[in-house]
């Protein structure tokens, strides 16, 4: 069993004035987990990073560096052992009541058809079941899922479950989007295709997005902002790049462009450094 | 085809042992028939039996007494360990504090209890469907305890993000979840309210299934016991059949129940 170290500091901030604020703020952010045995494992160690109303950041990483346990913390899933959580201008106690959340596991819940899974989020706030299934089935469609509503999860694939998670948490109209590897496990042309498709959701109607990825060419393809964790324990975010590419993209095209592959160098010229240190920690923890 | 092809290999099977018992029982091929027919009968005898039976239609009331008693025994279990499974299990600490006592009671052998279920309920179906439901208590309890306790966390974080208060976890998370673990026991549970009622009229009745198999014994009337036992395998197969169905239509969104993957 493990457990968060609770916060230790309770901090008041004062309101900054609505509207200017970014829509996450992580201030020194550091999260510990207690071992079985009494130590204590420092996952995320002063972190910092805002992220702004209409963002698009994508945090990339080595793969257990703590990209999971950042999003988590700014989910309210989690509280850090140190640092602040601001969302949206005030600091955030318990759950992130403005955040959606694309988990990376399946998440769905498997007993409800994709319909119903879509509608649940409404219904729990209270829109009556009959609207929240007509708005579930539009937004079925707009992920191309039309005629899929009386599927359960397991008669799914892959991608399309990931398109009615998609659904489920955009349907809530959420302020902010956080999305963890949410196209790992697909294949490449699914990935393409998913990508798109999240592009153009998000254009309609920007939203603060924190979209977790271990793979450079997506986290270019989709984000405004790049930001680099390094390898863990105590893993801090040591890069953080603008991506001046114009809108709309077509990921797949994007690729090809010169100023995309400059700044796919210069990150990778980071992230490999941390990468290869991290299977370097792989690599000696399997030696001993 | 291979559903047709199943059956009639599984029907042979009876054939087969039927024939079997036939000769040993009327011909010397293996041994004395007067010795083997009065151990074990004869198939037609027993047939015979069966035929009376249904013929006069006195085995309609034992039937009756019999499901019913399991009916009950069934549903009072598990509605109990439903209640209690779920209360356990949402509140740690009671569930410790009673553990051992939970474990020392499933560990009783049952037999033992139904005299002092007729000594309380009397001879009456009562006493059956008490012997019945400490049969099925603890096989649903255990299950919609594990349902409850194992529910994936990142589902029920998912079901909080989205989200649901305490209520509606419970409604839409914890339910779901413990009702298929107790129905991925139905099976077991069900088979077991028939045990618990059959055992019950046994060991002290006037009627049932278990009564007449145990009249039958205390005359040595081999025949009846037999087609007693062979009305009683028929019934548990029907049952079973019935909770097969109910299941597919309950779990359509199990992988394992899906009609597409038969
Ligand atoms: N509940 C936990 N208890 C202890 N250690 C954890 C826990 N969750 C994650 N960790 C550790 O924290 C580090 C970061 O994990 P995670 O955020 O899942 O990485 P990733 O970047 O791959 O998403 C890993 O070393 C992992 O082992
Ligand atoms: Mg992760």
């Amino acid at each position: 069993m493990t457990k968060t170290v609770a916060a230790a500091s309770g901090a008041g901030f004062r309101e900054a004035p609505a509207g200017s604020e970014p829509a996450v703020e992580l201030d020194g952010v550091t999260i510990e987990f207690a071992l079985a045995g009494g130590s204590v494992f420092q996952a995320v160690a002063r972190a910092d990073l805002n992220v702004g109303k209409q963002e698009f950041v994508a945090i990339i990483g080595p793969t257990g560096c703590g990209k999971s346990t950042l999003l988590n913390a700014a989910a309210g899933l989690i509280t850090p052992a140190s640092g602040s959580v601001r969302v949206l201008g005030g600091p955030l106690d318990g759950l992130n009541r403005h955040a959606g959340y694309l988990f990376q596991q399946d998440a769905l819940l498997p007993w409800k058809t994709a319909l119903d899974n879509v509608a649940i989020g409404l219904e729990v706030a209270g829109v009556p079941s009959r609207e929240a299934k007509e708005r579930a089935r539009a937004w079925l469609a707009r992920v191309g899922l039309a005629a899929f509503g009386d599927r359960y999860p397991h008669m799914l694939s892959g991608g399309q479950k990931k398109r009615v998670a998609l659904a489920q948490v955009l349907i809530r109209d959420p302020r902010i989007i956080l999305m963890d590897e949410p196209f790992g496990p697909l294949d490449a042309q699914t990935r393409l295709i998913m990508g798109d498709l999240l592009l153009k959701l998000w254009s309609a109607d920007r939203k603060a997005v924190m979209f977790v990825t271990h793979d450079l060419e997506e986290a270019l393809g989709l984000a405004d902002r790049v930001v680099v964790m390094s390898a863990g324990p105590s893993a801090r975010i040591i890069g953080d790049f603008p991506i001046p590419l114009s809108r709309p993209r077509d990921i797949s095209e994007i690729r090809l462009d010169g100023s995309f592959q400059e700044l796919h160098r210069d990150i990778w010229h980071m992230l490999k450094k941390e990468v290869l240190k991290a299977y370097g920690e792989i690599a000696q923890e399997t030696a001993s | 085809m291979r559903r047709t092809s199943l059956l009639l290999m599984q029907g042979a099977v009876a054939v087969v042992i039927i024939a079997f018992w036939q000769i040993a029982s009327t011909t010397d091929l293996i041994g004395d028939p007067n010795n083997i027919s009065f151990f074990f009968s004869t198939p037609l005898a027993v047939a015979a039996q069966i035929w009376m039976w249904f013929a006069t239609g006195t085995i309609w009331h034992h039937l009756g007494i019999t499901l019913w008693e399991s009916v009950l025994a069934f549903v009072i279990g598990s509605v109990a360990a439903v209640g209690i499974g779920f209360w356990f299990a949402r509140k740690p600490r009671l569930a410790a504090v009673f553990d051992p006592y939970v474990k020392a009671a499933n560990a009783l052998p049952r037999v033992v209890l139904a005299p002092i279920f007729t000594l309380w309920f009397g001879l009456g179906i009562w006493s059956k469907v008490a012997l019945g439901v400490t049969l099925v208590f603890f096989i649903v309890f255990f299950n919609v305890y594990q349902g409850v306790k194992e529910v994936n966390t990142t589902i029920l974080a998912n079901a909080r993000m989205l989200g649901m208060n305490d209520r509606q976890l419970l409604r839409h998370v914890y339910w779901p979840s413990a009702l298929s673990w107790m129905f991925s026991s139905l099976h077991v549970s069900v088979g077991f309210a028939v045990v618990g009622a059959v055992v019950g009229e046994y060991l002290g009745a006037a009627g049932g299934l278990g009564y007449l198999i145990q009249q039958a014994e205390g005359v040595f009337d081999v025949a009846g016991v037999f087609a007693g036992m062979v009305v009683l395998a028929a019934f548990v197969l029907l049952i079973d059949w019935i909770v097969t169905l109910a299941e597919r239509r309950l779990l359509v969104w199990r992988p394992e129940f899906s009609k597409s993957g038969r």
